[in-house]
């Protein structure tokens, strides 16, 4: 019987721990958790400081699913070293796990920016997880003024969460425009409006410099008082247990197609993982969840002893505030097709006969025709593009694709 | 398993699916009262292009994307059925971007809506299917 380990207990670990299930159904599994909860969906904190989530709803899996698994988690335990050769893991406990296989699952940990004074803010935390979110609710009160650095998916999607909580939310970016990672400036442009008629307020191209307790200077000179200070300015991989027993680490944990690092017999998936852009042709970290699932399941098959691959991830994003969608996939490289829709846009960027990358605010109704387009690398003359760019459907795909997509099972 | 299956040599662009398609996920008895004035949200649509109608709902994929992708848990595989979980769902859309047919939409709850082959409402077997006079809908093991 073999032994499994899984280092970390988010989606990646909830796939691996199906991807070792579809394959091998005695094995023992364990997995190491340091945070002390049931497997939870991060980015639902927002929501749960909202209260469109409770934290039974926002479990990740149901309650019994470990045990339906067969797998024994170690709450509250940290991993803090491997040893490849022996084939073991030391927890900071002082415990030993030994494996035959292993599954880095670390996730990521949010940066914070080092910043002069910074230590002398007493009402600071990250946005990150579940303990972060307990934390802000019973510290916000009504009368606060939140500083939020950072204007990325974190950052504006904790501001829509503490909206009702307190009194004023200022977001401040380096960069010039909001989620600068996943829009353009004109897309970014609807969107912060929006935002701002909810009530938040902006200092773009601007950013902390100095704390002094409760106030931020800027690096415009502007002073910004606060009560509570969130930093958001972006995450790192957590590699470290790689990088120190002699891994392949770049910004994240290199991995191959089959999700396994250049140690033997260890694999990593999520977020402290770096995989391959189809649209760039980049590896890179992608810190997004479906991908940690996917990524997760297909490191457990192969660790399982059964066949798997990883090679058409794409870097993609769906996030809302309040009744506004926007959605994002791939690279923005290309010939631009744009269409303004009321109150949103679509933006389609294609190259060399195929979709590369899309940008819609707005109307997103059907728009996983389009990602499906980019994944599949579908040659484009292979379809009714100008009818397709138009309006996603099935139409512009012609009756032979229809016939099997609709007619048979897939 | 059963699947919806559509043949769009026989689909006449009626619409009636997606009539009966609302009134099944409804909860009223009446199909007048359910419908009337109502702007209705079903999860099976007629695609049109031309001379070209048919009919496009769930495919309750082998190994589904959406599934997969889904961040909070609320969209599973139930003896080969895809099901939401609108208690759970937060609305994301996460789902909406990367189903390659369409076939999952906002709903009006805040949480997603998709077919469910009807298991889940009074009609018990899919309206879409039951309702369609031509029979481009089919229900059945292929």
């Amino acid at each position: 019987m073999k032994n499994y380990v899984i280092i970390g207990n988010g989606a990646a670990a909830v796939g691996a721990i199906e991807g070792i299930r579809s394959v091998d159904k005695d094995g023992g599994i364990t997995v190491v958790s340091e945070e002390k909860h049931h497997v939870y969906s991060r980015p639902l904190i927002s929501y749960l400081l909202e209260g469109k989530t409770d934290e039974t709803k926002m479990l990740y899996r149901p309650a019994d699913f470990y045990e339906k698994n067969g797998a024994e988690v170690l709450f509250g335990e940290k991993a803090v070293k491997i040893d490849p050769e022996a084939k073991k893991v030391t927890l900071e406990s002082g415990k030993e796990l030994c494996y035959d296989s292993l599954c880095i699952a670390t996730g990521s940990s949010p940066f914070v920016p080092p910043i002069e004074g910074l230590e002398t803010v007493k009402n600071r935390r990250s946005f990150m997880t579940l303990d972060d979110a307990e934390a802000l609710e019973s510290a916000l009160t009504p009368e606060y003024s939140v500083l939020i650095i950072g204007a990325g998916l974190i950052g504006l999607k904790c501001a829509e969460g503490i909206l009702n909580r307190c009194k004023k939310i200022t977001v401040c970016d380096l960069a010039p425009r909001v989620l600068s990672s996943i829009l353009d400036s004109d897309c970014a442009a609807i969107m912060q409006a929006h935002l701002e008629k909810l009530g938040i307020e902006f200092l773009l191209d601007d950013t902390a410099v100095k704390f002094e307790e409760n106030r931020a200077v800027m690096k415009s000179g502007k002073v910004v008082d606060f009560d509570f200070l969130v930093t958001a300015v972006g995450v790192r991989a957590n590699s470290s247990l790689i990088k120190d027993c002699g891994g392949e680490v770049d910004r994240g944990i290199v991995v191959d197609e089959r999700m396994a690092t250049s140690i033997k017999d260890i694999f990593a998936a999520g977020d402290c993982s770096e995989t391959t852009d189809i649209t760039s042709g980049i590896k890179k970290v992608m810190a997004i969840m479906p991908l940690a699932y996917i990524g997760g399941h297909c490191a457990g098959v192969n660790m399982a002893g059964g066949e798997e691959t990883l090679c058409n991830a794409l870097p993609m994003n769906s996030i809302g505030f309040a009744g506004l969608h926007c959605m994002s996939a791939g690279s923005y490289e290309g010939e631009l097709y744009e269409e303004k829709t009321e109150g949103g846009v679509k933006r389609l960027y294609t190259e060399n006969n195929l979709l590369k990358g899309f940008m819609i605010i707005g109307d997103i109704d059907r728009a996983g025709i389009y990602t499906a387009l980019i994944r599949n690398k579908t040659p484009l003359d292979s379809l009714n593009f100008e009818l397709l760019k138009k309006s996603p459907s099935l139409a512009p795909f012609g009756r032979e694709y229809r016939v099997e997509k609709l007619g048979g099972e897939v | 398993m059963k699947r919806v299956y559509v043949n769009e040599k026989w689909c006449l662009g009626c619409h009636l699916c997606e009539y009966n398609c609302a009134f099944a996920n409804s909860g009223e008895s009446d199909m007048a009262k359910a419908l009337r004035k109502k702007a209705i949200r079903p999860n099976i649509r007629i695609e049109e292009d031309g001379d070209i109608n048919f009919a496009v709902s769930c495919r309750h994929c082998k190994d589904p994307i959406c599934v997969k992708s889904c961040i909070t848990g609320a969209l599973s595989i139930e003896d080969g059925a895809v099901k939401v979980d609108h208690d759970k769902c937060v609305g994301c859309l996460t789902c909406v971007l990367v189903c390659p047919y369409g076939c999952i939409r906002e709903g009006e709850s805040g949480a997603v809506q998709k077919c469910e082959l009807c298991l889940n409402n009074s009609c018990g077997e899919p309206a879409c299917v039951k309702g369609c006079p031509n029979r481009a809908i089919v229900f059945e093991e292929r």
